[in-house]
């Protein structure tokens, strides 16, 4: 490296004055900018759309070569078998990202200078879980529509396939985007709860993929009742399906929205632990 | 001005930092100077609220550095040059850093050439040596073109090259009227640049005060004699302590001129008489092993 001879940081290019308190929407710039500038975002991410797309394109071959008179039956349902593989990938996906954005900052350091430029911690908190928000909605929408579409094409041989344009199909397939998003915030407050970015990863894929292994060595009996209440397994199926009502699917489960709203609240409380984390221990 | 009053830390069962209070004025580089584990990075984290004091408080600019309108604009840091993500370029770095405070992208290149890192902005930093972390680590310090800079450790890592370029860069930011606020352990170092000590040892402050002021507190004189034994005896007799260097004797707590009138009177030749600049580090001891005793005594 050259040595520099520069010294007096004063040059043409002077720091404009501050107009107005850096707050929210500079912060946001700030995260979006961090996330979008590694290159471990994009290789993530486009993991997640080739993977859902793959998956929904084996499911989808594996019931056209199997179809037959009965299955119609079997709770089969056009948009579900295109999307789960999307929900079910995207959330691992999802959460390892949402992990990533806040326990990077700490396994670098770089929390230091972060909250020394933004010290209103909860500004920064928010900033940071919602520049994830934008990014894993975006990836999880185009993985989410490309999937199905990708589903549809292969369903479309056996004339079994479904449109957007019927009943809540669209719903399925936003519900099933936003669903790993919820994820992704998450395993965000896991993050911000635990620092350590195996130690949150962890902590989240075995509770998501644990807890409903667990629950299934639960009596029936007991099983029935608690499986709606478990975060992931199952309880995904209903948010990937367009059947109005979780009856015929699973009659244990809630609706689509009942289980996403249950799926919200987990992550409610984990952003919530996860922001008092951050608002009061030494950074 | 960064004002402390009565600044304490706990971790545990141990007192990082006791009560700390001092005043870090503009227009000066002051030195912040204490053995490894004196508290001075503690401190610094509590300066900018990345921990929060056991007691005591800390303002920037007369609020805590939380109520800063622009925290770029008041405080620029450095506190440790490896803490960055080495998956992003020194550019993307610089730049997310300046969006959070509404800063311009024309001074993230200012600051990148301020620091000689322009040619290589584009490259991601786990690439670079500690020298050009550190000079990263400078540039972020600097976006903000802030009133008040703090440093800890910042030739930690660098070639003499670098040394002498972290040094120009705190004299001349000084002298722009700015607050450098600058931790070492290295005491020679501090000596060639900063206009003001604060030292701390085992988190309690030890002295606050002018450099010349603080090298002066140990006087030592430099003496040159075939007769070292009869000198010592002298020397000590008068109520001063005598070390054996290599080359040459070096006499404490008695004045040049009163090593000279010792000899005379006790007929011992002299081969050379000098009044010692003290370094840093000496002085620096000195005050430490008294702190140190006064705590095993207390």
């Amino acid at each position: 490296m050259q040595a520099t001879t520069a010294t007096v940081p004063p040059d043409g290019r002077a720091v404009p004055a501050v107009t107005h308190r850096p707050g929210l929407a500079e912060a946001f710039h700030s995260e979006l900018t961090k996330i979008r500038s590694v290159r471990s975002t994009y290789w993530t991410l486009l993991i997640q759309v080739v993977a859902s797309v793959a998956w929904a394109v084996a499911d989808c071959a594996g019931t056209v070569a199997h179809w037959s008179a009965q299955s119609a039956h079997a709770g089969f349902n056009a948009a579900q078998s295109s999307l789960l593989g999307q929900v079910a990938l995207g959330e691992v996906i999802i959460v390892v990202l949402g992990a990533l954005v806040m326990t990077s900052e700490y396994s670098t350091g770089m929390i230091r200078s972060s909250l020394t430029v933004m010290p209103r911690r909860g500004v920064l908190y928010a900033a940071k879980a919602l520049a994830l928000t934008a990014v894993s909605l975006a990836a999880s929408l185009v993985a989410s529509l490309a999937a199905f579409l990708a589903g549809q094409a292969i369903l479309a041989g056996k004339h079994i396939s479904t449109t957007l344009a019927q009943p809540d199909v669209l719903r399925a397939v936003l519900l099933s985007a936003i669903v790993v998003t919820v994820f992704g915030l998450l395993a965000y407050g896991a993050g911000a709860l635990i620092r350590h970015t195996a130690g949150a990863i962890t902590a989240i894929l075995g509770v998501l993929f644990l807890l409903p292994e667990l629950g299934q060595a639960l009596p029936d009996s007991w099983y029935n009742e608690v499986v709606r209440w478990l975060p992931g397994g199952t309880a995904l199926g209903p948010i990937a399906s367009s059947a109005p009502s979780s009856a015929a699917l699973a009659p244990h489960l809630f609706s689509a929205w009942g289980e996403f709203a249950v799926f919200c609240g987990y992550a409610a409380v984990l952003l919530v632990a996860g922001a008092w984390s951050f608002l009061r221990r030494d950074a | 001005m960064i004002e402390a009053r009565g600044l304490s830390k706990r971790y545990g069962g141990t007192m990082a930092v006791d009560g700390l209070s001092f005043t870090v004025r503009p227009g000066q580089v002051t030195g912040f100077l204490g053995p490894n584990g004196a508290g001075k990075t503690t401190t610094m984290r509590m300066i900018l609220g990345l921990d929060r004091p056991t007691a005591g408080s800390v303002t920037v600019n007369g609020k805590p550095f939380a109520a800063a309108s622009s925290a770029m604009r008041e405080v620029g840091a450095l506190l440790d040059a490896a803490a960055v993500h080495g998956g992003r370029s020194a550019y993307s770095h610089l730049l997310c850093l300046a969006q959070a405070n509404a800063i311009p992208r024309g001074r993230v290149d200012a600051v990148l050439s301020i620091v000689g890192l322009a040619d290589v902005a584009g490259k991601r930093s786990k690439g670079f040596s500690p020298g050009m972390k550190q000079r990263l680590g400078i540039a972020a310090a600097l976006l903000g073109d802030p009133g008040i800079v703090l440093l800890d450790e910042p030739v930690n890592g660098l070639d003499p090259e670098g040394i002498r370029w972290i040094r120009r860069l705190m004299r001349s930011l000084a002298a722009e009227g700015r607050t450098v606020f600058v931790s070492s352990h290295l005491m020679a170092e501090m000596e060639n640049t900063a206009d003001h000590v604060i030292v701390i040892g085992r988190g309690r402050l030890i002295a606050d005060c002018p450099m010349a002021e603080f090298t002066g507190t140990a006087r030592a004189t430099v003496v040159k004699t075939p007769d070292a034994g009869r000198l010592s005896a002298a020397v000590t007799a008068a109520g001063g302590a005598l070390e054996r260097g290599e080359w040459q004797l070096t006499v404490r707590g008695l004045a040049p001129e009163r090593v000279g009138e010792l000899a005379l009177a006790h007929g011992i030749v002299l081969h050379h008489l000098a009044p010692a600049g003290v370094s840093l580090e000496e002085a620096f001891m000195e005050l430490t092993t008294d702190s140190v005793e006064f705590e095993a005594k207390g």
